[in-house]
């Protein structure tokens, strides 16, 4: 075992260990903590996460893949999502989406090769009345264009090359 | 660690404690910290606001206080003086220091942040002035404005819990009794009777029953619970305790999409506090109950919606509804005896417990009884929550508190029920809104998403979107609805893209009637209804899709131009900077064009442009 996948199975425990009473209804919120840990859920954190709940690998597998909210390939180090919901949606959320996957060239639910932006979509996040919104690091910004868009993700992705 | 209440009597001695301890001057500033506001910078003006009262020394007279959601989110950031009622509309950072030192110690008002009425020109000086909240009946929303909900204090101080501490007088055979003759009606959707609900959980047989609450809520366009689980988590709580005595359940699950992580945390603190009060565990309030909640995650699947398949989320499976032969109410979570209800559903049980059934029972219609909580987006001037008495008209919702269109449009449609309801033209304004009048007329309450739409909106781009939305969500069980809706998605893409005919709305008109008929569950069977209920009040529309090859709306890229108005354009160059394509070509200082060949239709020229100079046809 290198030293990296011990460190990874020390982390995964720590994680399993809030979890005591072993019971697979857990199952979806060990999967949240683990990718919180992780960005992402590695196949150490899925085959300990069975073991640990006594559930088939293929379960838990089945249950990962199930959900858009986990991932299991390794993800970017920023997030910019751009809300996809109904209200958004006719004040012209698709074009805020079609602009970020243009200046990124990635296509939502990907991530930049350089591992620095993940973009994805999201259905609702609950604050239609600012539509249409881009999330971005978990900071909403409400009423956007295009526009607006392309210069807040070309202004982070910068600042970023800086450091 | 607060000592256990022992009894009611406890718990009502804790209340009257609460009461002592804050002046009865005091002055409460709400700033609202709800998910829009929030967005709007909320956060940074409580910080200042708490800051500046602190600075003062007034800390004992005034309390800088972060609510949850106070629904008027098109005036966000907002701020609440209690208990005069006055309310502030896009408050700044700036704006905070005058607001303290003029309104708060002065008693002054400071005019330019009070909201205007659009019909009469005039300054509102409470809330009760202000068109919004005017049309309201605030039953649940209102103590969303006037407590913290990180704070059970708060929660108990505003009479919080003493509807369970009456349930226990009452005892569960006629808490159930009291809930049945209510009348309430499940607010998720479907709008089944919760009394009846209860009744058989309560008779099924089985030593460990459950209680859920269904806080997944998916539906894109509604959050009002959301703004009930952040704004205040208690009253939802005390629901879920409520029904747990009438129904002699033992364990209870929110289960909360993970898109929600304030309202998670809210709840789950929620919970500890409750359980350092005695209010859940063993003996709650010295009484045999015993109960307790625990929060769940769901994984971002639209279809945990369902109740079968957030059983089955629960259980740590795929969320794939099942056939439900016997109902979950006999055999559930775990096999065991479930009683699931939607989160405004609980947290209108404690208000039914505390004034009656009568008194619930006098709101809305016959049939459908109490208020609703609907979240009012999409091109509608004053966007938000709204929440009226069942029965109340669609014009009253979309033209009263709404305040109609804005930017002078015309009303097109209002799509009410979610990705499972349907779309209604203008005609139909003048509709009560209550859950059998909505599915007579092609639609369905849902949870209470109401998005209008303008002329600017293309219906059959609509219901395009929800069809891509629920083909995606479809857990893939059933062939019709998992093909099904992927086929019917790309049938309205022909329309749109302009190589549809009047044989493919046919086509669409028979594939979604096989996908209603032969559907396991209501996500399939209900995922026709924008379709067809946009066929039916807009058939047009689709005839100039596929006769005309036009999009009225200009909506549809394939279907519409964009061009440059020679006479408005001075040739500020700045679309010319910003076009992606390089496409749009011109002088400085002379009016510019748009090379058709290179134009991708982003729109970034029109929202770019301050002249309103770029045509679509």
């Amino acid at each position: 075992m290198s030293e990296t996948q011990a460190t990874d199975t020390g982390r995964v425990a720590a994680v399993l260990a809030r979890y005591p009473r072993h019971d697979p209804g857990d199952l979806v919120n060990i999967l949240h903590d683990l990718q919180a840990e992780f960005r992402y859920l590695t196949e150490t954190a899925l085959q300990e996460a069975a073991a640990y709940l006594g559930l088939p690998p293929a379960q838990v597998y089945g249950v990962t893949t199930f959900y858009h909210g986990f991932h299991t390939e390794p993800r970017g180090e920023h997030t910019c999502t751009v809300c996809m919901g109904t209200a958004c949606h006719v004040r012209g959320a698709p074009r805020l989406l079609e602009q970020l996957e243009r200046d990124t060239g990635v296509a939502a639910g990907g991530t930049t090769p350089d591992l620095s932006l993940n973009v994805e979509e999201v259905s609702c996040v609950g604050a239609c009345a600012i539509g249409p919104l881009v999330i971005l690091d978990g900071d909403t910004h409400g009423h956007m264009t295009a526009d607006d868009l392309s210069r807040l993700v070309t202004k982070l992705l910068d600042n970023e090359g800086r450091e | 660690m607060t000592a256990k209440l022992a009894d009611p009597g406890a718990l009502a001695r804790y209340r009257d404690a609460l009461g002592d301890l804050r002046s009865p001057r005091q002055e409460v500033i709400a700033v609202c910290v709800g998910t829009g506001c929030r967005a709007n910078g909320a956060i940074a003006v409580y910080e200042a606001l708490r800051a500046k009262v602190e600075a003062l020394g007034a800390v004992r007279e005034v309390e800088a206080r972060a609510t949850g959601c106070q629904g008027f989110c098109q005036g966000g950031p907002l701020l609440l003086l209690v208990p005069e009622g006055i309310v502030y509309e896009h408050v700044r950072i700036e704006d905070v220091s005058e607001i303290v030192e003029k309104t708060v110690l002065g008693g002054e008002i400071v005019e330019r942040l009070l909201c205007v009425d659009s019909a009469t020109n005039l300054q509102c000086r409470r809330d009760e002035e202000i068109p919004f909240y005017r049309h309201q009946q605030r039953l649940l929303l209102r103590d969303n404005g006037l407590l913290d909900p990180t704070s059970i204090d708060d929660y108990i101080a505003l009479g919080g819990y003493s509807a369970l501490s009456r349930a226990l007088e009452m005892g569960p055979v006629a808490v159930l009794e009291e809930v049945k003759r209510s009348g309430l009606r499940g607010r998720g959707g479907a709008g089944f009777p919760t009394g009846r609900k209860w009744e058989a959980c309560r008779n099924a047989s089985g030593d460990l029953k459950y209680v859920v609450c269904n806080a997944d809520e998916g539906d894109p366009g509604a959050f009002m619970d959301d703004a009930l689980l952040e704004g205040n988590p208690h009253s939802v709580l005390e629901g879920m305790i409520i029904g747990a005595l009438a129904m002699g359940a033992r364990e209870g699950h929110v289960y909360v999409r993970q898109e929600y992580p304030v309202a998670v945390e809210r709840i789950t603190r929620a919970i500890s506090q409750a359980r350092e009060l005695g209010l859940l565990g063993e003996a709650i309030l010295g009484s045999e109950l015993y109960f307790d909640v625990q929060v769940s995650r769901g994984g971002g699947a639209f279809v945990c919606g369902e109740a079968s398949a957030m059983m089955a989320s629960l259980e740590g499976r795929r969320g794939v509804p099942r056939r439900r032969l016997i109902h979950l109410s006999e055999r559930g979570l775990w096999g065991r005896p479930t009683n699931l209800n939607n989160v405004e559903t609980w947290a209108n049980v404690p208000h039914i417990v505390l004034k009656g059934s009568g008194w619930f029972s006098s709101i809305g219609t016959e049939g459908s009884t109490g208020t609703k909580i609907f979240s009012l987006v999409g091109k509608v001037s004053n966007t938000g929550l709204v929440e009226v008495p069942m029965g109340t008209t669609l014009r009253e919702i979309v033209f009263g508190a709404g305040g109609g269109i804005p930017d002078g449009k015309a009303f097109k449609a209002v799509q009410t029920g979610g990705p499972s309801g349907g779309c209604l033209p203008a005609d139909r304004l003048d509709v009560p809104v209550d859950f059998d009048t909505l599915e007579a007329e092609g639609s369905m309450m849902g949870s209470g998403g109401m998005i209008v739409m303008d002329e600017d909106t293309c219906m059959v781009d609509v219901a395009k979107y929800f069809l891509r939305f629920l083909a995606s969500e479809s857990c893939g069980n059933c062939t019709s609805c998992r093909d099904g809706l992927a086929l019917l998605h790309d049938l309205l893409g022909d329309i749109t893209e302009g190589s549809g005919t009047r044989q493919t709305i046919a086509l669409v008109e028979e594939l979604a009637d096989t996908v209603e008929a032969t559907s396991l569950c209501a996500l399939g069977t209900s995922a026709v209804n924008p379709v067809l209920s946009t066929l039916r009040y807009f058939r047009d529309e689709y005839l100039a899709h596929v006769d005309e090859k036009r999009c009225p709306a200009g909506v549809c890229k394939a279907l519409i131009t964009f061009s440059i108005d020679a006479e408005r354009c001075n040739g500020c160059t700045l679309c010319a900077a910003r076009c992606p394509q390089d496409a749009v070509i011109g002088e400085k200082k002379q009016p510019h064009t748009i090379t058709q060949g290179l134009c991708i239709k982003c729109g970034i020229c029109r929202d770019v442009c301050k002249r309103d100079a770029v045509l679509v046809q």
